[in-house]
């Protein structure tokens, strides 16, 4: 048996458009049509204002460290220490992500830093956004 | 809700506290149970309603031998005991039951019998947060710190703060799990479990539990021990994902919670004599301070720094020793309830002198849900 790996998401109906997305290299959100209001993680309405009138759209795939642990305890498919952490992305959501191509350091990891997507294929179904230092 | 008009009539934890590698989880919440109904001089049969969480009501009841007429199963985490006293004194004043016994309990450390907490991969949690690395609430409940940290000035230092303060009460209380005084550099140099979190600012793991009975106000006076009111309740809840929080910057739950209760008991932070704030790991009391409105959240790390809340300050906070000193067996809220009406009672074993009005203040998951009960013992 090899190394116990990461958890691995399961789609279901109402978020396969976000790991389709990711499978294509695309981190892809999702607006209002009605309020404008880009929201996640994805849901076939608007929490805003209950519109079912909702677009995908691909996102830029950047943002900012909004926050993050450094967790020095085992985890399956992880070597500690490793940052988890939250990233702001540029259309305004938040979500969990790991940070990569960085050193797991305070030092490193700069509140408010700029961030890109960084796509990791997990297997032929599922590939995660985690993202990186901008470059530039 | 009216206030006072109902009121703890019985309140116990187990027999033993800490490490019990002797009792399953379901025998720990009858200990509690039935130290409670002796605490109020009560038989079993007395009671005809109940809650719990984690198990199920049905579970416990008939492990119990109670027949109720109203139940609770609200599990939001830790505070769900706190939404149950709430549930419980509207259900009371609308006449569905009389006589409610609350249950928690937990074989955290032990691991007998204990229910198990499933993620599933396709639930969301599964799919936007399991798959970044989280395991433990280590893992999770930390992560909102340091955005908190940088939006409002707090320094590393006065949140160790947090921890060494919760020592020196735990200290006065026989029952404490961690009783040895710490300083601020024995928590900054203490094993890190989640940067910027050490062990000694995250909280005990544990067995234990315990249990509340509340009736009508009216009966009170019929009952051995001292009653203590409910003056004031609110609840709310945000999100199970941590990532997903309106903002790190404070908690939304809290914000709901904390206010409905003040505005229900109709107090100003001022009348506060004693508070709990939850405390599973050392910047829950520094939202609690700020998103009850005790002050703004930049000067939260500077009062408890200043030993505000430490044994003889202005705001004694935790009193048992908290989460972080006295004990965690996983769901902390029912022994913040405990302290909490064991100050009201007059008996707790670093009493607030001449206490009157208690604020409890619990919070469930990773800033998930929270639960606020405003006690007095004067009706």
């Amino acid at each position: 048996m090899a190394e116990p790996a990461r958890a691995k998401p399961k789609p279901t109906p109402e978020t396969q458009h976000f790991w389709d997305g990711t499978q294509a290299n695309e981190l892809r959100l999702q607006r209002c049509d009605a309020c404008a209001n880009v929201y996640f993680p994805p849901r076939p309405f608007c929490p805003s204002c209950a519109s079912r009138k909702v677009s995908v759209f691909k996102a830029s795939g950047t943002g900012r460290l909004y926050s993050y642990v450094i967790h020095h305890r085992p985890a399956p498919g992880f070597t500690p220490p490793y940052a988890i952490a939250v990233v702001e992305l540029d259309e305004g959501p938040r979500m969990m992500t790991n940070i990569v191509e960085c050193p797991q350091t305070p030092e490193a990891l700069e509140l408010d830093m700029k961030l890109e997507v960084a796509f990791e294929k997990l297997d032929d179904k599922i590939t995660l956004p985690l993202f990186r230092p901008a470059k530039g | 809700m009216r206030r006072n008009q109902v009121a703890v009539v019985g309140a116990a934890e187990t027999t033993e506290l800490g490490v019990i590698p002797n009792t399953s989880q379901i025998q720990l919440h009858a200990d509690a149970a039935l130290n409670a109904i002796a605490d109020a001089g009560l038989k079993l049969s007395d009671i005809d309603g109940f809650a719990t969480a984690v198990e199920t009501p049905q579970q416990v009841a008939h492990y119990l031998g109670i027949t109720p007429t109203w139940v609770d199963g609200t599990s939001v985490g830790g505070c769900s005991f706190m939404l149950h006293v709430r549930h419980a004194a509207a259900a009371i004043e609308a006449g569905l039951c009389k006589t409610v016994l609350i249950t928690h309990a937990e074989s955290g450390k032990s691991n007998i019998g204990r229910t198990p907490r499933m993620v599933g991969p396709d639930s969301l949690n599964g799919q936007f947060e399991l798959p970044y690395g989280v395991t433990t609430p280590a893992s999770m409940f930390p992560i909102p710190v340091l955005r908190y940290m940088k939006t409002h000035g707090i320094t590393h230092e006065q949140i160790a703060m947090v921890a060494v303060v919760q020592r020196e009460w735990a200290a006065k209380n026989p029952r404490a799990t961690m009783k040895t005084p710490i300083t601020v550099a024995d928590v900054l140099n203490s094993r890190m479990i989640a940067y910027p979190f050490r062990i000694l600012q995250c909280c005990l793991v544990t067995d234990g539990g315990g249990a509340l009975i509340l009736t009508s106000a009216d009966r009170a006076g019929d009952f051995p021990n001292k009653p203590v009111y409910i003056l004031g309740t609110g609840e709310s809840v945000e999100t199970p994902m941590v990532s997903q929080m309106q903002t790190f910057d404070s908690s939304r739950a809290f914000k709901v919670a904390g206010p409905l209760a003040f505005k229900e008991a109709g107090i100003t932070h001022k009348d506060v004599d004693h508070l709990m704030i939850y405390d599973a790991f050392a910047h829950l009391p520094l939202y609690g301070l700020g998103d009850l409105g005790f002050m703004p959240h930049e000067e939260t790390g500077k009062f408890i720094a200043s030993g505000h809340t430490r044994p003889g300050g202005k705001l004694p906070l935790n009193t048992n020793g908290g989460g972080l000193s006295y004990m965690h067996s996983g769901m902390y809220g029912m022994y913040a309830l405990q302290e909490s009406v064991r100050q009201m009672r007059g008996i707790a074993p670093a009493q607030v002198p001449g206490a009157k009005i208690s604020v409890c203040h619990g919070v469930g998951g990773m800033f998930a849900a929270s639960g606020t009960i405003i006690f007095t013992n004067e009706r």
